[in-house]
């Protein structure tokens, strides 16, 4: 184990900070970094918070972890925010709502840049809660913009998803364009001293309805469906989460108690029906096949180098001395031929 | 993809702190701006922080630079305290600490041997600054 991640385990908060770095810049041994805290992990709780920019997620994020420090509970807060497509560089601000928690070491809160490769960002935010959960945060907050697929597949490291949404979102309320109504385990309608807060709450209630009716109301039916699915036996065997809606005021800390018992309940829920571990089964799941794919992919990338780069591939392509296909049984055969002879000597 | 990645240039991270009393962020602004438009990243810390702070966000964050902008004149308290503060978390040796703003000859000479890096006072240019942070940046 390395002297990082021994400080890390330690409590030593520098340590925990430069391991998140090493991730998040994908230094030469982060792999490993990450490797050795897996043992370290399992405690802690993950709480998604997704919505629209200015929907008020940093505050409500912000007094959700007081209240868990007066609890006597430690915090990790993950804040993403997007980087310039230009110049690559970016103004993290989220920092500067969490004044509540201002000097006060317990609450972690740590700013990332999307960095232009969502892909990858979703692999390094794991990772990051990889490492406050080794380092022994209890609850662990991963805080995003969701405009997105790819913002959906970061909140899927948490537990429980909270989306966020502001009143007057639009007649449509525009949430539901960008596919985030499924995620959501809660729905806080922040803000909710402000006109129309009434009216959006009202609509987001119709869509859940929806969205958890009969399968033939429409595709959200299929959502629903393959909630209820899967299940294990044992106590709570098929019970369905219906998503509650929590109204906040989150610069006044109204609602916030409410919420933070929306999110216990949740839990709960996800212990009672087993829901926690099949969640967290699909979750490795999916970093395995993601891990495979990247190295797989870099494997052969330095294969392709070896033969010559895929420039003059392309020119044998282009001169119809073989074609695409052609050129990637060629280039992968070594491999078949060695996985082929595994399976024939165990 | 990952192979290209991992060979890109590493990030610089920021701080621009203000520290204090003092209530005029609009250069703290323009520089924020100007960090990130040179591919930096910037965490911008919000006006009237303490030194407790400034270290909090200076070690969580894991920033290469600590800036601090100070027009109140309080400089020989305030950042006295933010280097040790630093020091505590073992966040001093591999971060640039930089101040900007008026501080007269002979405190700025105090401040040097306190470990600041460098100040920058009025007049000073954005590219000075940049060229200054690229060059200086600590090796990680």
């Amino acid at each position: 184990m390395s002297d990082l991640v021994e400080d890390l385990v330690a409590g030593k908060h520098s340590a925990l900070a430069r391991v998140i770095t090493k991730i998040e810049n994908r230094s030469a041994g982060y792999r490993d970094l990450v490797s050795d805290l897996h043992a370290h992990t399992g405690h802690a709780d993950v709480i998604g918070v997704t919505g629209s920019p200015g929907a008020g997620k940093s505050t409500l994020v912000d007094k959700v972890a007081a209240a868990y420090r007066e609890e006597g509970l430690t915090v990790g807060v993950i804040a993403i925010d997007p980087s310039s497509p230009f110049s690559g560089g970016a103004v993290l601000g989220d920092r500067i709502r969490m004044a509540s928690n201002a000097g006060d070491m317990d609450v972690f809160f740590r700013s990332m840049s999307a960095r232009g490769s969502l892909g990858g960002l979703s692999t390094a935010t794991t990772d990051a809660v990889t490492a406050l959960d080794a380092f022994g945060k209890d609850k662990i907050v991963v805080e995003t913009v969701g405009a997105g697929q790819n913002e959906v597949d970061i909140v899927r490291t948490a537990d429980t998803v909270a989306v966020l949404v502001p009143p007057g979102s639009g007649d449509d309320v525009q949430m539901l364009k960008a596919g985030i109504l499924e995620i959501g385990d809660v729905f806080v309608v922040n803000k909710a001293d402000l006109d129309g807060a009434d009216r959006t709450v009202q609509q987001l209630r119709e869509m859940l309805g929806n969205r958890d009716g009969r399968p033939d109301t429409g595709h959200h039916g299929a959502a629903a469906t393959a909630r209820a699915d899967g299940d294990t036996d044992g106590p709570g065997e098929g019970e369905q989460w219906d998503p509650p809606i929590v109204e906040t005021v989150a610069n006044r800390g109204e609602g916030v108690t409410e919420f933070i018992e929306t999110l216990a309940e949740h839990g709960d829920y996800l212990d009672r029906t087993g829901k926690r571990e099949r969640q967290a089964r699909e979750r490795y799941a999916a970093e395995i096949r993601t891990l495979l794919r990247e190295d797989a992919n870099d494997l052969l990338a330095a294969e392709l180098e070896r033969r010559g780069g895929i420039e003059s591939y392309v020119d044998a392509v282009m001169a119809k001395e073989t074609d695409p296909y052609g050129v990637v049984d060629e280039v992968l055969a070594p491999l078949r031929a060695c996985l082929e002879e595994r399976e024939d000597a165990p | 993809m990952s192979v290209e990645q991992e060979q890109t240039e590493r990030t610089i991270r920021c701080l621009v702190a203000k520290v204090g009393l003092d209530g005029h962020d609009r250069g703290a602004h323009v520089i924020a701006r100007a960090l990130r438009d040179a591919g930096f990243e910037v965490i911008y810390s919000g006006l009237h922080r303490s030194p407790d702070e400034v270290v909090q966000a200076a070690v969580q964050e894991d920033v290469d630079v600590v800036g601090i902008s100070i027009l109140s004149g309080a400089h020989n308290t305030l950042v006295p305290k933010i280097l040790d503060g630093l020091r505590e978390y073992d966040a001093f040796d591999d971060r640039l600490v930089l101040v900007g703003g008026i501080v007269p000859d002979d405190d700025e000479a105090e401040l040097r041997e306190q470990g600041v890096d460098e100040i920058f006072g009025p007049g000073a240019s954005m590219e000075e600054m940049i060229a200054y942070i690229r060059e200086h940046a600590p090796e990680r």
